[in-house]
């Protein structure tokens, strides 16, 4: 009883809910407007699809990361994870080139590999969770340490490339597209919209929200709780490897810095979308524009003298400070 | 007490109290008062707005109209943690403990008993150990809350409110959860605090209680006071007629007479610790009681039936094994089990009445895309069916009152219309209108050859419903009785452990 002192003040609930839901566009809209205020370049063609084609491996993870979230989990690893399948295709695909030389088969076995990588490392990361029943900080913690050690052991320390030519013709998955829009922007809506539909119009979605709300209620429904756990985390890890399939081409290249402080980025893009921590609630759209936030802040300190982009990480900072206020304010007013 | 009655003055008033949420009124100027020395009833229907009330009055909401008194002086609660302070405290109808912390941990958080700056461990256990001896509950003050049983939460809530120095004790019906035995010593201590001065308001829906230890009565009926006096010039039927608005006929339905086809045959399930080798068998068209104290197993015994946890021994639907612990195995086989702990296992509170109502069986409104139009159909059914008041039918199930939760948590668990239903505390916090609909449809159920195990604390619901009664103790089946033999004295001898009768009638 002495927990609950606050007081509960009802004001009408339906304006205040909406205020929570369109916040994120809100803040979102204001970025463009400060954008287009500041430069003129800000809407070109240029800039907007550099921004978008930039923010699709974040937001490709953090689609995922929207799950694992719901579902009341974590992830902490999908940064290292990525620079360790990278790593682990350059590998594969240079090795290849030396037998089956210059080929669109070398880069197909890569793409495979990359998302069965992907796929087996988040399969591990939810099966030590789910079945062996360590806390998901502890696991991805650890996890994360072992991939980015494992990268930096693969690249001796230094850089693994992809070999020149190799390079050249796998290029086109970044570079290219169609109809003027690249293949990551395709791609990063294409997996978006699928995980709006799955997680509002499907069984699992509703499941992993059950689950993050309440999981003993969800177990006493009948829901498979250990499985929709794994499958968020395996569907996280897919994702990962799928934007490790956009990421090669960008520079050909993975070192023991790729992919730094993605999950962060990730994690706080889920935030800054609505979804709540403690679980029990996602929304991918939400995700998306959180995605598009944090790019836009980096974006537009690029494009000014006015900030030094150096405090980039320090207006992120904020505005995930910001969104988790927010987010508390839903929470006690019911 | 007529004479004194009216000497004493209130310590706490409401004076044309309204609420609203939102848009809808829930409290339509209420008058109350409260004084010291007497133990209050407020009683009503599912949603007629006691939790409401009684939370105006201890400072956790605030009123939209009217005035609130303390001691004749307005009262301007900013929190209710200033209404503790001034010795008023309100155990809530949904259990406000840290799950995780110890029970001494709970009974004196925020209040902790320190020596110099560090925290006084042993003089908190010594404490709480006393009041738990107080009250005859027999736990250990170091386990964390998480692990004690739904009564047992409750009886630390009451620890915790008679650990402080109380003026006013305000409890939102403290008696749904509690078998019969916790109920009296609950009821003692109550009675000794009356003596002490202390002013007591409870709601219940069981009226008889309501007679016997209350000293006054006010009924709330669709957020109106219509009635408020002296107990002992109402009698129960015309606390029923105020609340419910209408003449209330037999409570209980005529019994179902049981077919020959046995649908469940449990044999020599075990779960470690809990239950030891009890066995039942269940005909179609059967009302199957279960009766013992709180602790004894019924719970574990049923959860087990159902496939909520591991356990040894046989389960047969129909002849068909069921696995242990798969609850979806059981559930497509068509056995359900509506759990008694609405909050925790049975609702998702964060959640709107659609998505609970459609959890369990989310696959059969649509794959693999849902179709909310079917779920929305399914939700109009449901609360036509089971005569749920909601305000809205997009609100929070946390918002819902307790009574209409119990509603939805039956929706939900009849909705793929299973053969076999296990209920534990049907009724628990509905009011006696509703109540006479559940009975009636659980008769219903039976007579349209489903099979229905009812566990209950309340004696005359398993009298009134079963045709025959199972009655453990410890974790054993120590007897069973059946037919005219169904008699609350039966069923209490055997609930005590003491051998009886039970076993020749077997
Ligand atoms: N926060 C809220 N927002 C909207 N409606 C609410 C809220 N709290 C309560 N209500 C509504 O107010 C009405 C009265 O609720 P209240 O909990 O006081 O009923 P009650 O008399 O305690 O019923 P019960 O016996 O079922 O516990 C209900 O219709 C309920 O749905
Ligand atoms: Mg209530």
């Amino acid at each position: 009883m002495t927990m609950s002192s606050a007081k509960t003040t009802e004001k009408p609930r339906g304006a205040k809910l909406d205020l929570k839901v369109i916040g994120p566009i809100v803040a979102l809209i204001v970025l463009i407007l400060i954008g287009m205020s500041l430069n003129p370049n800000f809407l070109s063609y240029a800039n907007i699809t550099n921004v978008l084609a930039r923010s699709a491996f974040i937001g490709i993870i953090a689609v995922g990361m929207t799950f694992v979230i719901t579902a009341g989990g974590l992830d902490l690893s999908v940064g290292s994870m990525a620079a360790f399948v990278a790593g682990l295709m350059i590998l594969t695909m240079n090795l290849l080139t030396d037998s089956m030389g210059i080929g669109v088969d070398v880069i197909l076995i890569g793409i495979a590999l990359s998302l069965v990588a992907g796929l087996i490392a988040g399969l591990v990361n939810g099966l030590l969770i789910t079945k062996v029943g360590i806390e998901a900080f502890i696991v991805t913690l650890g996890t994360m340490g072992i991939y980015r050690s494992l990268i930096t052991w693969l690249a001796d320390g230094g850089t693994l490339s992809l070999g020149f030519e190799m390079r050249e013709l796998y290029r086109p998955v970044y570079y290219g597209g169609i109809f003027g829009v690249t293949w990551p922007i395709i791609a990063f809506f294409v997996v978006a919209l699928l995980g709006e539909i799955v997680m509002r119009h499907t069984a699992f979605g509703r499941h992993c929200a059950a689950i993050g709300s309440n999981e003993k209620v969800a177990r006493y429904s009948a829901v498979s709780v250990l499985k929709v756990r794994l499958a968020t985390y395996t569907l996280l890890g897919l994702l990962v490897g799928f934007a490790v399939v956009m990421y090669v081409p960008r520079l050909g290249s993975a070192s023991s810095s790729t992919g730094l402080l993605w999950e962060l980025e990730a994690i706080a893009a889920v935030i800054i979308g609505g979804t709540l921590l403690k679980g029990g609630f996602g929304r991918v759209w939400g995700t998306v524009v959180g995605v598009l936030i944090l790019s836009l802040i980096g974006n537009i300190l690029n494009l000014t003298d006015f900030v030094s982009p150096y405090l980039n990480g320090a207006i992120q900072g904020v505005v995930i400070i910001l969104a988790v206020v927010l987010q508390r304010s839903r929470s006690t007013d019911r | 007490m007529g004479g004194a009655y009216a000497m004493t003055s209130p310590i706490l008033a409401l004076e044309g109290v309204s609420k609203s949420f939102g848009p809808i009124e829930i409290l339509h100027s209420v008058d109350f008062a409260l004084r010291p020395g007497e133990i209050h009833a407020l009683i009503g229907e599912n949603g007629a707005g006691k939790s409401t009330t009684m939370k105006i009055i201890a400072g956790y909401l605030d009123a939209s109209g009217g005035k609130v008194t303390c001691d004749g002086a307005p009262a301007t609660f900013t929190s209710s943690r200033e209404a503790e302070a001034r010795g008023i405290v309100m155990i809530h109808q949904e259990f406000n403990l840290a799950e995780h912390l110890g029970v001494d941990q709970n009974i004196f958080l925020g209040r902790e008993i320190k020596k110099g700056w560090r925290l006084d461990h042993a003089a908190m256990r010594q404490k709480t150990q006393e009041l738990l001896d107080q009250l005859n509950c027999r736990i250990d003050p170091s386990q964390p809350v998480s692990s004690l049983s739904v009564p047992d939460k409750q009886m630390v809530e009451i620890a915790k409110a008679l650990s402080r120095d109380l003026r006013v004790l305000i409890m939102d019906e403290p008696t749904a959860v509690l078998t019969e035995r916790e109920c009296e010593i609950l009821f003692q201590q109550v009675e000794r605090l009356r003596d002490q001065g202390v002013a007591i308001l409870y709601t219940s829906h069981k009226l008889s209680e309501v007679k016997r230890i209350c000293d006054r009565v006010s009924v709330l009926r669709d957020g109106a006071m219509v009635k408020s006096g002296p107990v002992s010039e109402i009698s129960e039927d015309e606390m029923a007629t105020a609340m419910v608005g209408r003449e209330l006929t037999d409570l209980y339905p005529a019994k179902a007479i049981p077919q020959d086809k046995i649908l469940l045959e449990v044999e020599n399930l075990s779960v470690p610790g809990k239950v030891d080798h009890a066995s039942l068998h269940l005909r179609r068209g059967e009302v199957l009681g279960i009766g013992g104290l709180v602790g004894s197993g019924r719970t574990e015994f049923a959860e087990a039936i159902a496939g909520l946890r591991k356990r040894s021994g046989q389960v047969r639907l129909n002849g068909q094994e069921l696995p242990a612990d798969d609850v979806r195995a059981a559930m497509n086989a068509g056995l359900v089990y509506l759990t008694e702990d609405r909050k925790g296992a049975g609702l998702l509170l964060e959640k709107g009445l659609r998505e609970n109502l459609t959890l369990p069986y989310l696959e059969q409104f649509g794959r693999p895309l849902i179709d909310r139009h079917s779920e929305e159909a399914a939700l109009e059914k449901a609360i036509a069916d089971f005569a749920i008041r909601v305000p809205s039918p997009d609100m929070l199930v946390g918002n819902l009152s307790g009574g209409n939760q119990q509603k939805l948590l039956l929706a939900k668990t009849l909705l793929n219309d299973p053969q076999v239903i296990i209920i534990d505390e049907p009724t628990r916090g509905i009011d006696i209108g509703t109540k006479q609909q559940i009975y009636d449809l659980i008769a219903k159920l039976a007579a349209d050859g489903h099979a229905i195990i009812v566990i209950s604390s309340e004696m005359p619901e398993l009298i009134g419903l079963a045709s025959r009664a199972l009655v453990m103790h410890a974790g054993h089946v120590v007897g069973e009785v059946a037919g005219e033999e169904v008699t609350e004295q039966n069923i209490v001898r055997l609930a005590m452990g003491l051998t009886g009768h039970g076993e020749d009638a077997a």
